[in-house]
Parts: structure tokens; C-alpha cells; sequence
């Protein structure tokens, strides 16, 4: 099928000497994206069963470990079976977690290790051109972790309605939420190991303080806020309420803005970093 | 050779904070020309190399390309550029086939002109069948040629090789020699850096020495050679504490004498001739070697030290 479309592509133009036709955006970026699906092919086998085991493994503690403890105890959390109260979370905590991995070693490795990216630049594609170009490929992959994720938990009846399907869209903005800006500090660091302080001092607190395990009214007051200061909070809320089926008003709009406002500014700063680190 | 200018610089400066690390150099590089950045280490030839292939900015003074301005029309320059950067940057967890597949798509190449261009050129880099092996594994050897190769999959007008042949054995690297004398042959103009003066030699029309951000000295090896230097060195090594004894009598004998750690560097325009009259003085060094001037002479006359630190 593709052999056919390629004979009858017509010739680019491009290997003649003197002025070659420019590229447009479009063009340039479906070939940045060709790189990343190409690497991506050799590995895909792989993530696609974590992707199936990871919710199972979820399910299995949370749900019937944890959530056995706490439906015993106090009868769930408001109205629901804990089961019910935390797979939605996770469903924005899995994203979370796997954006912000993303854009850590594989992007710190074409800036510095391989330099795939300088290469890159010596072409007609810009800095533009290679984050859209990634940065795709990374939501994609995303959205498929994000939908794996939900359809499994749904089988084992996580979700009370089916408008559970806005939890991908929300979890693939998450997911760039922290992807985007993490992309901005790999274009910036000069050692992996940042990455650990990270994980451990930026990315665990934000995890475990975003309402994803327990209800943020158990939190004291000065706590909570803490929730509001990250995407991951916001984009909590918003999967929890699509697993109810529940629409929460305007400030739903409010929580997706501030989503989106981190990922504008972690284009921003990734752009600038990039430009700075690679074209100076 | 045309008298169509490719590479203008004047004046062409990049700083980096107060680090001057090109400092106003004057270039000129016509089409079909193969042309030379030489010079020792922190030279100045990467960063200009970086300017020319219009991925750093410049800081000072005029630069075209192909006549075009870098800082205005760069993606239309490099569409028509090939590098060879200094480190070789290939993807090396893709295949050897996948690295000309995907960087050919970056210039817009269809996927059908990209396989054609992919068979070509792993015929010319000796890598036809290592095409499906990951990059990872292969030679130094292998991994410079396949990044040569990928350079050329737009069918270049100016190539552009940083230090192309650094770190190959003797062998890999006159394979490379006589692939770039092959390009030559077909029309492209080569820029090359080196801090090799025998690979300077073999493949410079035209060359520049550069030291400290400056160029110090200009044209073909042959021309710098008998500007700076004589037809015929001597190389006279003495045992140990002789060779200061001898140098007056040497000095008075030659054109010049350029004293080494362990040898003296007699310059002459007969070898031989000048040899036998330092023994009929009656200096007798260890060993003593007659050789043809080279392009390091005229660097060690120019800068005072020796090329390769
Ligand atoms: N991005 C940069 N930031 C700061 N200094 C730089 C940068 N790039 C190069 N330099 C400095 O500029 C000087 C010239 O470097 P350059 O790489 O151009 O030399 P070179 O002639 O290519 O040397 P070599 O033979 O070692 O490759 C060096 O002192 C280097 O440290
Ligand atoms: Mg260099």
C-alpha cells in the first residue's frame, strides 16, 4: 500500500542544485515526528504490556487491597466505593508520572548523549519543528497509555458512567502538563542525575498531595493548597468528575485554563532552552 | 572550478560572553573548490564551521552563503548544505539504513528519492551490508562513514567536514580521502577543517591557518610552503646535551633552524648538500633525515609550536 503511494509521489524537487522549494510546517514536522516513530518502532512491543499491567497492578492494591481496608472502615469515601474514588485519580496521577518520564532521558539523550538534535538543526527543520515533532509522538503515546488505562480499570467496574471517556483528553493534557515543562529542564541540565532530585523531591510530594489517594479535605487547612499549585490537582478533579458523570460547573473551565496555561509557559521556557543550549 | 563565490566572510567574529573565539577572519571560497580550516586545538575551526552551517549566529562582520544571509534565509541555506559535524550525532539505536531514511525526510525528501538515495549512498560509504545492523556496534571507522554518507542524502552543493578523518586508523582514513576526492571530482565544493597537515595536502586547493581566532597565513599548500618555509628540512637528532653545542655551527649554515625538545629542524633548500657541510665541520649528530618541507613547518614557523598537541 505504501509502495504504491510512493510511485506515484512526485519527485520533491530537492535534489537539484541551487534554491530548493522551502518546506512547509506541516512537512517538517511529520518528519521530526518519522525520527521518533522510527526509534519508537523498536520498542513498542514492550511498553504496550506495562501499559496493560500497570492499572491491573493499580487495581489489584488500591482497589482490592487498600480498598477492601477502607470500605470496611468507613464505608468508602463520600458515596463511593474507594475503588471508585481512586482509579479516577490515577488515571491523571499514571499520566502525570508518564509525561514527566517522557520528557526526561529521551530528550536529555538527543540534546547530549546521541545529539540527534544538533544534527537535526543542520537541516531545514528548526527548534519549532523538533519539540511539535516530539512532542506529538509523546502525546500520542500518552492518549494510547491514558485509554489502555482507562478501558482496563473499566472492565473491573472503576467508573460509574460512561462520560469517563473525557478522562483521556484529561489525561493526555496532564500528561503535557508535566511532559512540556520537564522538556524545558532537560534542555537546560547538564547531568541525569537532576532528574532523580526530581522524582524524588518535586514529583512525589506534588503526587501524593494532589487529592489522587485521599480526599484533600483530610488534609489540613494549609495544606490543601498545595493541590491548586500543580496541574496534577486540577487535572484530578476533572477525571473524577467525568468517572461520575458529574459536571462540576464553570470551574471546570478554571481547572483545564491552568492546565493549559503550564503547558504554554513549558513551551515557552522549552523553546527558549532549547534554542539557547543547541543554536548558539 | 566557476568564479561563483559560495562562502563570503569579512570580518566574520563569534564571541561567546568576552571569549572571542573568531576573531574578523577574512574568506573567500569559490564553487568547486576544496578548501581548508587549519589549526591547533581551540583554533577557531568548529566555531566557524557552526556559523557557516548557520547554527550559530553570528556575532560580528559579514557572512554568505551560496549568497544568501544566514541570519535571514538559514533553512533555505542548509536545504543546500551537507555536514559532517566533529562528533558524528547519528541516531544509534536506529539501523544504519533507518539514519539515511529519517535525516533524508528532514530536507523533504520524498520516500521514494530517500530509499534511492539510501542505496547510493551506503554503496559509497562501504556500508551495504551493515544496512539493517544498529548503529550502535559498528567501527569509529564505519560510524564516521555513515555520517559522511548522511550528509550527502540532499545531494549537497557544499559539504562541510569537521575534522573528518580524527580517530580512524591509517587505512579508514585514505578510504575517506579518496571518497571526498570522488565528490570533488562530481562538482562539490568541500570545506574542511584539520589539524592534519598530510590530509591538508591531499585534499586543499586552498587553505587558511588559523591560531587564536585569526587566520595567520593563506593559500595553497604549495604556495604557504615556499612562503614560509624551505624546499628541503633536516631533521638532526644528538645525544643527549649536544645539541646545544652544535647549534651555532648549524645556524650558520642554514636558511633557519627551529630548535625541538629532541631534535633541530634545519630549513634548507638542498638537504643533502647542507648536510655535508655540517660534517665537514665536524658535527655529528645521531641520526639525520632528509624529507620534503610540509605544511607543519610552516605552522611551527608561523605560531612557534607544533600542530597536533
Ligand atoms: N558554546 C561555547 N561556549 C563557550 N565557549 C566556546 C563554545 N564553543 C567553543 N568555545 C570556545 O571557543 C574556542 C574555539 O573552539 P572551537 O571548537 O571553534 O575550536 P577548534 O578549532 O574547532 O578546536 P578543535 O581542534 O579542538 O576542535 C575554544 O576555546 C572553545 O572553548
Ligand atoms: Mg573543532
Amino acid at each position: 500500500m505504501r509502495a504504491d503511494a510512493t510511485q506515484t509521489a512526485p519527485p520533491s524537487g530537492r535534489l537539484q542544485p541551487g534554491p530548493r522549494p522551502a518546506m512547509r510546517l506541516g512537512e517538517r514536522v511529520r518528519a521530526a515526528t518519522g525520527h521518533h516513530l522510527r526509534v519508537y518502532r523498536r520498542t513498542w512491543r514492550g511498553s504496550v504490556i506495562s501499559r496493560f499491567l500497570s492499572p491491573l497492578f493499580f487495581l489489584a492494591a488500591m482497589g482490592l487491597g487498600l480498598g477492601a481496608l477502607v470500605d470496611a472502615g468507613s464505608g468508602g469515601v463520600g458515596q463511593q466505593s474507594y475503588l471508585q474514588f481512586v482509579v479516577p485519580g490515577i488515571v491523571a496521577y499514571q499520566a502525570a508520572l508518564l509525561g514527566f518520564g517522557d520528557a526526561t532521558y529521551p530528550v536529555l539523550g538527543y540534546i547530549k548523549w546521541n545529539r540527534m538534535y544538533a544534527a537535526t538543526l543542520a537541516t531545514p527543520l528548526g527548534v519549532t519543528d523538533i519539540l511539535l515533532g516530539h512532542l506529538s509522538v509523546l502525546a500520542a503515546n500518552l492518549a494510547v497509555a491514558t485509554a489502555i488505562f482507562v478501558g482496563v480499570s473499566a472492565l473491573f467496574g472503576a467508573f460509574a458512567s460512561w462520560w469517563v471517556l473525557l478522562a483521556v483528553p484529561v489525561g493526555l493534557l496532564t500528561g503535557l502538563a508535566f511532559a512540556v515543562p520537564t522538556f524545558a529542564i532537560s534542555a537546560t541540565i547538564e547531568t541525569d542525575n537532576v532528574f532523580g532530585i526530581l522524582y524524588r523531591f518535586v514529583l512525589t510530594p506534588v503526587l501524593l498531595f494532589s487529592g489522587t489517594f485521599f480526599p484533600l479535605e483530610q488534609l489540613p487547612g494549609w495544606l490543601r493548597p498545595m493541590a491548586w499549585l500543580t496541574p496534577l490537582g486540577h487535572g484530578v478533579v476533572l477525571t473524577r468528575d467525568a468517572a461520575l458523570g458529574r459536571w462540576p460547573g464553570p470551574v471546570a473551565l478554571v481547572h483545564l485554563l491552568v492546565i493549559v496555561v503550564v503547558i504554554a509557559v513549558g513551551w515557552v521556557l522549552a523553546h527558549r532552552q532549547l534554542t539557547r543550549r543547541l543554536l548558539s | 572550478m566557476t568564479d561563483e563565490v559560495l562562502l563570503e566572510a569579512r570580518g566574520l567574529t563569534k564571541s561567546f560572553g568576552e571569549f572571542v573565539a573568531v576573531d574578523g577572519i577574512d574568506v573567500l571560497v569559490r564553487r568547486g573548490e576544496a578548501f581548508g580550516f587549519l589549526g591547533p586545538n581551540g583554533a577557531g575551526k568548529s566555531s566557524t564551521m557552526r556559523m557557516v552551517g548557520c547554527v550559530s549566529p553570528v556575532t560580528g562582520g559579514r557572512l554568505r552563503i551560496l549568497g544568501l544571509d544566514p541570519a535571514v534565509d538559514g533553512a533555505a541555506i542548509r536545504a543546500r548544505l551537507g555536514v559532517c559535524p566533529q562528533q558524528d550525532m547519528l541516531d544509534e539505536d536506529l539501523s544504519v539504513e533507518e539514519n539515511l531514511w529519517v535525516y533524508g525526510r528532514f530536507f523533504g525528501l520524498s520516500r521514494r528519492e530517500v530509499r534511492a538515495r539510501t542505496d547510493e549512498l551506503l554503496e559509497f560509504a562501504q556500508l551495504t551490508d551493515r544496512r539493517h545492523d544498529r548503529v550502535e556496534p559498528l567501527s569509529g571507522g564505519m560510524k564516521r562513514r555513515l555520517t559522511i554518507a548522511r550528509a550527502l542524502v540532499n545531494n549537497p552543493e557544499v559539504l562541510l567536514l569537521d575534522e573528518p578523518t580524527t580517530g580512524l586508523d591509517p587505512q579508514a582514513r585514505h578510504v575517506l580521502w579518496d571518497r571526498l576526492y570522488r565528490l570533488k571530482r562530481e562538482g562539490v565544493t568541500l570545506i574542511i577543517t584539520t589539524h592534519y597537515m598530510d590530509e591538508a595536502e591531499q585534499l586543499c586547493d586552498r587553505l587558511v591557518v588559523m591560531d587564536h581566532g585569526r587566520i595567520v597565513a593563506e593559500g595553497s599548500p604549495r604556495e604557504l610552503i615556499e612562503a614560509y618555509s624551505t624546499r628541503e628540512v633536516v631533521e638532526l637528532r644528538f645525544e643527549d646535551e649536544q645539541q646545544e653545542r652544535h647549534l651555532g655551527s648549524v645556524e650558520a649554515l642554514a636558511e633557519r633552524v627551529e630548535a625541538l625538545p629532541d631534535r633541530l629542524l634545519v630549513y634548507t633548500a638542498d638537504g643533502d648538500d647542507t648536510l655535508a657541510a655540517l660534517h665537514g665541520r665536524g658535527v655529528r649528530p645521531l641520526s639525520a633525515l632528509v624529507r620534503r618541507s610540509t605544511l607543519e613547518d610552516v605552522f611551527l614557523h608561523l605560531t612557534g609550536r607544533s600542530l597536533v598537541d
